[in-house]
């Protein structure tokens, strides 16, 4: 196995390992961190794979711009019971 | 044991996935495809409707499309349509969202924010537009384009709305900058069905690829959709900046 071979299979666990962080954690802002996250490291994988057009494209929109949409309609939400 | 049915659940699609692409019916092995049976060789020798030739970088003049990134010359010039629908649901998104959480009653009323923000924004905030702007220009040649460069440009102005808190834009003047971009994208098309009978066809000269003055309209049209989509996304940005500061 050559080293490029290694660090795809590196970047495919850390991947999953951080897909299953977002989905199991306790807190929402921990989540949305975690999928800013994920979205950098698709990114590197994206490269790898010869298309850096993708991996712009899901660095500016799945790691600037979402975060910031979903994080400002979690403080925008309400929580189910507060008064008006 | 909901944890498990998921985990078991996952384990029958990853499995049929991993076969399905192992098979060699379904994905040929990778560099085994035949590309003289597919589209994609006429995309590469930029030659859909004349015969193969090589296509070399610095030196081929007058090219069918004179892109040199393969991926703008069939996002803009072979598929320039399929952009035209994109462009047009991202501004139906901008226009539902504006409808809903959108108000007239302007001002953007923000807290003061923390000192790392306001400092990290003044070095961050002029390099990501320099790079936005960049990335718009030369997106017939290196890796990116018109919505990616939007993009960066919006986020610019997301990082100064929120540090700057008395930075108060002209959202009017980005809504007619978006209208006039959208429109004159399709203003091309139809000059392009005028003089070559196609819509958006390329019907100036595309000169010698690797020129930043090559390709055509490529460049102009990539200009109009990153004006476009920079100014929609920093109007959906502000309408729910306002959202957040009238609840």
């Amino acid at each position: 196995m050559n080293a490029t071979v290694v660090l795809e299979l590196f970047i495919s666990i850390v991947l999953i390992f951080i897909g299953v962080l977002i989905v199991f954690s306790k807190n929402i802002i921990k989540s949305i961190i975690f999928l800013s996250i994920l979205s950098m490291i698709t990114a590197v994988s994206f490269v790898m794979l010869k298309a850096p057009d993708v991996a712009i494209t899901e660095i500016v929109i799945g790691s600037g711009l979402i975060t910031f949409l979903f994080l400002f309609t979690l403080k925008t939400s309400k929580k189910a019971g507060d008064s008006e | 044991m909901k944890k498990i049915l998921a985990l078991l659940l996952v384990s029958v699609f990853a499995f049929f996935a991993i076969t399905l692409v192992q098979s060699d019916q379904l994905v040929p092995k990778f560099g085994d495809a035949d590309l003289s049976s597919r589209v994609s060789d006429k995309y590469i020798s930029k030659s859909v409707s004349v015969d193969n030739k090589v296509v070399e970088y610095g030196e081929t003049v007058n090219a069918e499309t004179g892109s040199a990134n393969l991926v703008t010359s069939i996002v803009v010039n072979y598929r320039s349509f399929d952009t035209l629908g994109e462009v047009t649901v991202l501004f139906i998104s901008a226009l539902g969202i504006s409808l809903i959480v959108g108000t007239t009653d302007g001002m953007i009323k923000r807290s003061e924010s923390g000192f790392i923000l306001k400092t990290g924004s003044k070095v961050l905030m002029p390099i990501l537009l320099i790079v936005g702007i960049y990335v718009i220009t030369h997106g017939h040649l290196t890796p990116g384009g018109g919505f990616q460069g939007g993009s960066m440009i919006a986020s610019a102005v997301l990082l100064l709305l929120i540090s700057d808190h008395e930075f108060v834009p002209n959202m009017n003047k980005f809504k007619v900058l978006e209208g006039l971009s959208g429109s004159l994208y399709i203003i091309i098309g139809l000059v392009s069905i005028s003089l070559t009978g196609y819509f958006l066809k390329n019907f100036m000269p595309t000169g010698q690829v690797g020129e930043l003055m090559s390709a055509g309209i490529i460049p102009i049209i990539y200009l109009f959709i990153g004006l476009k989509v920079g100014s929609e996304l920093t109007g959906i940005l502000s309408d729910f900046l306002k959202k957040e500061a009238n609840v």
